[in-house]
């Protein structure tokens, strides 16, 4: 496959700050002296050095944190700003999707802004004319097509732009952040057709932020740190380094003095990981995490039979579950000087909030002591996820928590009826 | 350092640089997304009017309106029109042109503020932005130029009968459309300017309107130019090109206006270099414009 996208050294700095009548003055009173206007310090460098080529029908997550430099790098490819310094080589035409439905324009309805939006993504009327039936079907508004875009709901608004941008014909696209538009529904819709655009060969570079949306669609990743290419490889390689760059440290307990109980055995610092076994303070709804409480034992006793139980609870302090190896009828018991619990859910099944967790450690002998009690122990995210594996996810206003289950229709009577 | 052309044989579609050339401005991608011009310019007019009572009537009242303050205000009260050609026509001759230029500087001098959203977010050639705008307002000025034709028709036949009436249309009508471009040539050339210099100096983009407004007073719109008596202070106003312009044009539709071939020369010259030096800078400031935070 011959390479469509070739970058050389490529960085980028942002200048600081508008001018105002002093640093007007200032500037011109330093070119007049003949000294250069602005130094470097002046800018922040954005991208740092940036070479790598990108193949025909190469589909590319880009992979990093806030500021990394993700969103500098596609508005380069997209020709919105120039590069600092370096060269960046293009075959082919590019559409590039920083944003669904910029220059949507309120007045207009929603035909009218289908064509000025096209052409705003470098489609001639031609086109888009010829694609206009598959683009208002995709979008799903066809009862409203003649309607001022300002009576749609943004949903529909969201729908209509993504269409339109979707059909584009160019042989590379670049995406950022788009996917999040929309009920779980259209994003799936949205998902499987940039899928489909990856089948068809062409090149798409793109910013996601699931790591379920890298894998399955991308063919490569890259990790982007500072500024700088860290890591440039397949996309599970990428994953992987993308988490093992992000991990997040063990949250100390040791210092807390709010506790209760003994203090016999002392919980000493808490690690919540993710499925694929990274740090983390955020893991997806319906997706594995494996929570590590770290322990040091104070006494010369030990203990064969230790009940350590986790209660979670929302931010507002509504009880949503608790567990505990009591519960799940497991030994636990403590015989070194220190060591891990370990916790593992395979399939967390809560919506998307931030939820407080409750840590008790009791000794299961003698009347059931409290070793070690910590109220709001540690905190963690449950982020978008796929509990259901249908794309649709319910919120934390219809409930506290997801329950697995099928459903069926049959022809038959209710059983009370049969007798 | 390889040359564009090689980057062409090996089939390079497009290459980012840091800085294009000064001159190399992409006129051809800008052919390219002509339509993108064209649905803006009709944007800009089908947008502007829409949940209006009066609609597109609004196009017609503005000049005529002010036609009717500036007969009054500098025609009867001042007495600064001229001799023999109705005041009517006389201001309308001048105020429509002065219009369509006017709107040009003030609709393409901000384009970088008013646009940094959509200019952050997708690619095309910003110039697109600015030549729309003088698109939709040429539809606006013509719409506007056939009411004057209308004007001139009632008076032609009042003419007819009243000998106190001058008017004398004349051949030189068929030089209007060499003025209608050589005043968007200039408009836009003073908008680009503006505009790429206000992405920096903010104040440009806070005193042009009131600039234009002044400038105005200079243009010969309330005063035709033989009534400057002075002819070294004539020889001077006719150096500002909107003058040679108006008088052209009131020359040719009303056969009344003071314009020697040089001064119209010398304004054609200083239009197309305004306009040539607003697109370089246009084009310098379009690659730096989205870089500042």
């Amino acid at each position: 496959m011959s390479i469509v996208i070739h970058a050389e050294n490529i960085s980028k700095a942002y200048r600081l700050g508008q001018l105002d009548g002093r640093s007007f003055l200032a500037e011109w009173r330093a070119r007049l002296s003949g000294k250069p206007a602005r130094n470097e310090a002046d800018g922040i460098w954005a991208l740092r050095d940036l070479s790598f080529d990108v193949r025909e029908g190469d589909v590319v997550g880009l992979l990093g944190r806030n500021g990394a430099g993700k969103s500098t790098l596609l508005k380069l490819l997209s020709a919105i700003m120039a590069p600092t310094t370096g060269r960046i080589r293009i075959k082919g035409r590019v559409a590039s999707l920083l944003e669904v439905g910029t220059g949507f324009h309120m007045e207009l309805t929603g035909r009218e802004n289908v064509f000025l939006n096209g052409a705003i993504l470098g489609m001639n009327r031609r086109q888009v004319a010829a694609r206009f039936d598959e683009i208002v079907a995709f979008s799903g508004v066809e009862q409203f097509i003649d309607t001022p875009v300002k009576r749609y709901s943004s949903g529909m608004r969201m729908r209509l732009a993504f269409a339109v941008a979707a059909h584009l014909d160019s042989e590379i696209v670049i995406l950022d952040e788009v996917l999040a538009v929309g009920d779980a529904g259209f994003q799936r819709k949205c998902l499987d057709k940039v899928g489909a655009l990856a089948r068809s060969g062409r090149t798409i570079f793109f910013v996601a932020h699931q790591a379920a949306t890298v894998e399955a669609l991308c063919t490569r990743g890259m990790v982007l740190n500072k500024g700088r290419m860290e890591f440039d490889g397949t996309q599970t390689e990428a994953l992987s380094h993308y988490y093992a760059s992000e991990q997040v440290a063990p949250l100390p307990l040791s210092e807390r003095a709010d506790r209760e109980g003994s203090g016999e055995v002392r919980l000493t610092g808490v690690e919540i990981l993710n499925g694929s076994g990274f740090a983390t303070d955020s893991v997806p709804s319906g997706g594995a995490v494996t929570i590590r409480l770290g322990y040091t034992r104070r006494t010369a006793e030990v203990f064969p039979h230790l009940v350590v139980s986790l209660q979670v609870t929302t931010q507002l302090g509504v009880p949503v579950f608790c567990h505990s190896n009591w519960f799940t009828g497991e030994q636990l018991g403590v015989s070194e000087e220190s060591g891990v619990f370990v916790c593992h859910l395979p399939r967390l099944p809560l919506p998307e909030s931030v939820y407080r967790v409750e840590c008790r450690v009791v000794s299961e002998g003698r009347g059931g002591r409290l070793l070690d009690g910590l109220k709001g122990a540690f905190e963690f995210r449950v982020g978008p996820g796929d509990f259901y594996g249908s794309g649709k996810t319910p919120t934390l206003e219809t409930g506290l928590a997801f329950v697995e289950g099928k459903w069926g229709v049959e022809r038959d009577a209710l059983r009370v009826e049969r007798a | 350092m390889e040359k564009p052309a090689t980057d062409a044989v090996q089939g390079w579609t497009k290459v980012i640089t840091p800085m294009r050339g000064l001159f190399e401005v992409p006129w051809r991608e800008l052919w390219a997304y002509r339509d993108l011009m064209l649905l803006l310019a009709w944007r800009d007019i089908s947008a502007q009017y829409k949940q209006t009572i009066l609609g597109p009537l609004w196009f017609l009242l503005q000049p005529l309106i002010a036609t009717v303050a500036f007969s009054f205000l500098f025609g009867r009260m001042a007495g600064l029109g001229t001799e023999n050609v109705p005041h009517f026509l006389f201001y309308m001759a001048g105020l429509v042109p002065w219009t369509y230029f006017s709107e040009c500087i003030n609709r393409t001098a901000h384009t970088f503020t008013r646009n940094s959203h959509i200019f952050g977010k997708v690619y095309f050639p910003r110039l697109a932005v600015p030549f729309a705008a003088a698109l939709s307002n040429l539809a606006t000025f013509l719409v506007q130029m056939a009411i004057f034709g209308v004007g001139l028709g009632v008076y032609l036949w009042k003419a007819r009968t009243d000998p106190q009436i001058f008017l004398e249309p004349n051949w030189r009508i068929l030089v209007f459309p060499v003025l209608v471009v050589q005043m968007a040539f200039l408009g836009v050339g003073v908008g680009l300017i503006v505009s790429s210099l206000a992405t920096r100096y903010r104040d440009l983009a806070l005193g042009i309107g009131f600039a234009v407004q002044i400038w105005m007073y200079g243009s010969s719109i309330v005063f035709p130019l033989s009534r400057v008596t002075d002819p070294r202070l004539r020889e001077l106003l006719a150096l500002n090109p909107m003058v040679p312009i108006i008088e052209s044009v009131r020359f040719a539709f009303l056969g009344q206006g003071s314009v020697t071939q040089g001064q119209w020369l010398v304004s054609c010259g200083l239009s197309v270099g305004v306009f040539l030096l607003g697109v370089v800078m246009f084009n310098r400031t379009e690659q730096t414009a989205m870089d500042a935070v």
